[in-house]
């Protein structure tokens, strides 16, 4: 029992830096922009946020700092890709490769250095019940947020009109630029919201996950978020699914290095990899009848005026 | 007043010309600004990363060693980028190629096999590159699973793979168990072309590349089919031509080109199989290939400048203490300022005032 309990927590642990980036990145899809600069974004969000709190000493703080990185990072991207009508698959190459030397740069003076990590959740008798208590009621804010993030994103991009206006952007630019809608600036919007959320789930590695920060300690985990939000088919409930079930494939391999199965550990750690590639490969053969992506999603638009 | 994007009627020829140069410019301004910032002195760094290497032999042979696998891997990608195929996986072909040819390597060592042993590496390397690329292209091609996200998935998968090879089964038991396989025999060895020097034969083979892909783009048909799937997807099928095959095709040339590339850096400058034989060739690379202009003879220019900056970074580390991750800030801007500059050959910017607009009540 609790095994079980302690895996449960542990892929909840691995999910929630993946569906934070991921939901970030589904917002700014669904606008009809493409960014491939979560891990870019990720990793400065790390080394800001873990600075933010070596610093000063607060995990809430580190998180913000996290935040404000990712958002000025997806800055830049769209002042290149929206404002300068610049290719967005080479500018968020570009910015992955920037952000891996800037974390490097900005986090040189926090390498072996520790912090306490964030705090959680402790609710005398409920957190003390056997199996779910932890699971429910003793995460740390972060997996409460994703969630409660996922949830509002949802209703955002379904049951407001602001959410049907963005995603008309993202199905029809022309259109939706037709029909007197700020384009460029909607997509702005989302672009800095995706780069938001990027930060924090970067964030979350040194705050959380791990109580250091070492370089590159995303591992990949942005571009794993960029395969989820293809994975979801764009929808948020599907994306939670997917979140999910990678972080499980994620610690059960972690899990089977440590039973030690004969198998190399090497070859356990490609798992989450190549998962990816075979999970994007059934879905989209899965998907006979027409893609599922928003229609403008990576194209360049250029208002006329 | 607002400033906006504006079509140009034709693509400015000047601007496509210049482009680099200012990039360029950009960058190394924004460099000493970010010097400044570190506390260090901007002159002398700027010093110490573009003059430092061009004063000495070793150096400028050092610049021709890292430029090889650059320029080699950059011509394969701007086939692909030209035809609008995302190959962004270069780094774990080159990978898998390194460890494709160093099989033969490390199967022949203290055997008296004969001179065949080079050639051969470099034919499997070649080989296992294309096959590796071919995944993601396949998987693009047949499923239409995205080429961006497979491609670097397998360089993750790559990276792993050499590591569990040089830690298992290929470990040099007299390595004092370091994570290396043993050095390899003379005749598995790319061949100094200087002796007691740096530069190797794979610098020549480089150029080849360059000069062939010249010859591809510049006078054959399929490099023509090449450039109009990239650049007018339309009138290409009207033509006839065959994007899907394009994608394979070339996924496969920049996979093979990129295996080769890995073993040259392997049995030459490396003299061994390790982890951490490439300091991010492949996604470097990506870089050359935007900075050359997808063009072949701009890419070789592009590959000896970026080699400039590893050289450059690794003697302002020792020389000034300033940390290598500078080097890769300072290529990630580039790639920036590169792809901005660009955007200016297609467009320029124009001052509107919305209010007139509205008051002459036209558009």
């Amino acid at each position: 029992m609790e095994l079980i309990e302690a895996i449960i927590l542990a892929v909840l642990a691995a999910s929630t830096p993946l569906l934070i980036a991921a939901t970030g990145e589904l917002v700014t899809e669904r606008s009809g922009v493409l960014n491939l600069g979560v891990e870019g974004m990720m990793i400065v969000g790390a080394a800001c946020g873990f600075g933010g709190a070596w610093l000063t000493g607060s995990i809430f703080i580190g998180a913000l700092f996290g935040i404000v990185a990712g958002a000025l990072m997806s800055l830049v991207f769209a002042l290149m890709a929206l404002g300068l009508a610049v290719n967005q698959v080479a500018t968020g190459l570009a910015l992955t490769i920037l952000g891996i030397g800037l974390s490097g740069l900005i986090g040189a003076g926090f390498v072996g250095e520790r912090i306490t990590p964030a705090v959680h959740l402790y609710i005398p008798g409920l957190t003390d019940m056997p199996l779910i208590g932890r699971v429910l009621f003793g995460e740390d804010a972060f997996v409460y947020f994703s969630i409660a993030l996922i949830m509002s994103v949802w209703w955002f991009l379904y049951r407001t009109r602001a959410g049907l206006i963005l995603r008309a952007c993202g199905d029809n630019h022309v259109s939706a630029h037709a029909l007197g809608y700020p384009v460029l600036r909607i997509r702005t919007l989302a672009v800095m919201f995706g780069g938001a959320c990027a930060g924090l789930a970067g964030a979350y590695l040194p705050l959380a996950y791990t109580p250091f920060f070492i370089p590159g300690m995303t591992a990949g985990r942005g571009w794993i978020a960029l395969a989820l939000v293809v994975f979801s088919s764009w929808r948020p409930g599907r994306l939670v699914v997917g979140a999910y079930l990678f972080g499980a494939v994620t610690i059960l391999q972690l899990h089977a290095q440590g039973w030690g199965v004969g198998i190399p550990s090497q070859f356990m750690s490609a798992l989450p990899y190549l998962a990816t590639v075979i999970v994007l490969v059934l879905l989209s053969r899965a998907r006979t009848g027409g893609s599922t992506a928003p229609a403008a999603l990576g194209t360049v638009f250029v208002p006329d005026r | 007043m607002q400033l906006v994007l504006e079509k140009r009627a034709e693509r400015s020829n000047t601007i496509a010309l210049v482009s680099p140069l200012i990039a360029i410019g950009l960058t190394i301004v924004t460099m000493t600004i970010l010097f400044a910032i570190l506390g260090k002195n901007p002159l002398l760094a700027l010093h110490a990363y573009f003059i430092a290497p061009l004063t000495d032999s070793y150096s400028l042979q050092e610049i021709a060693v890292k430029a090889t696998p650059l320029v080699m891997i950059a011509i394969g990608l701007s086939l692909c980028y030209l035809a609008n195929a995302w190959n962004i996986g270069a780094e774990g072909q080159f990978l898998i190629g390194a460890v494709a040819g160093s099989w033969i390597a490390v199967k022949t060592q203290g055997t008296d096999a004969g001179a065949w042993v080079l050639p051969a590496m470099f034919v499997l390397a070649a080989a296992a590159g294309a096959l590796y690329a071919l995944i993601p292209a396949i998987c693009k091609v047949k499923f239409g699973a995205s080429e961006i996200l497979t491609s670097l998935m397998l360089v993750y998968v790559a990276d792993l793979f050499l590591d569990y090879l040089v830690r298992g089964p290929w470990r040099d038991p007299q390595g004092f168990n370091f994570p290396t396989t043993a050095e390899f025999d003379p005749v598995a060895t790319v061949p100094l072309l200087i002796e007691g020097g740096r530069l190797h034969l794979g610098s020549i083979i480089a150029l080849l590349v360059v000069a062939a892909a010249a010859i591809l783009l510049g006078r054959t048909i399929k490099g023509f089919e090449i450039r109009v799937v990239g650049a007018a997807p339309r009138a290409a099928r009207f033509g006839g031509f065959n994007a899907n095959q394009l994608i394979i095709l070339t996924f496969a040339v920049s996979g093979a080109l990129a295996g080769l590339a890995g073993i040259i850096e392997v049995a030459g400058p490396v003299g061994h199989l390790q982890p951490g034989i490439s300091p991010g060739y492949g996604f470097t690379a990506i870089i050359v290939a935007f900075l050359g202009r997808l063009n072949p003879l701009g890419i070789l220019i592009a590959g000896l400048f970026l080699a400039l900056t590893f050289i450059g970074g690794e003697q302002a580390q020792i020389a000034m203490k300033i940390p290598l991750d500078v080097t890769k800030v300072f290529q990630g801007i580039l790639l920036f300022y590169v792809l901005a500059c660009d955007s200016l050959i297609l467009y320029r910017f124009k001052l509107v005032f919305p209010n007139r607009q509205v008051a002459s009540g036209t558009h």
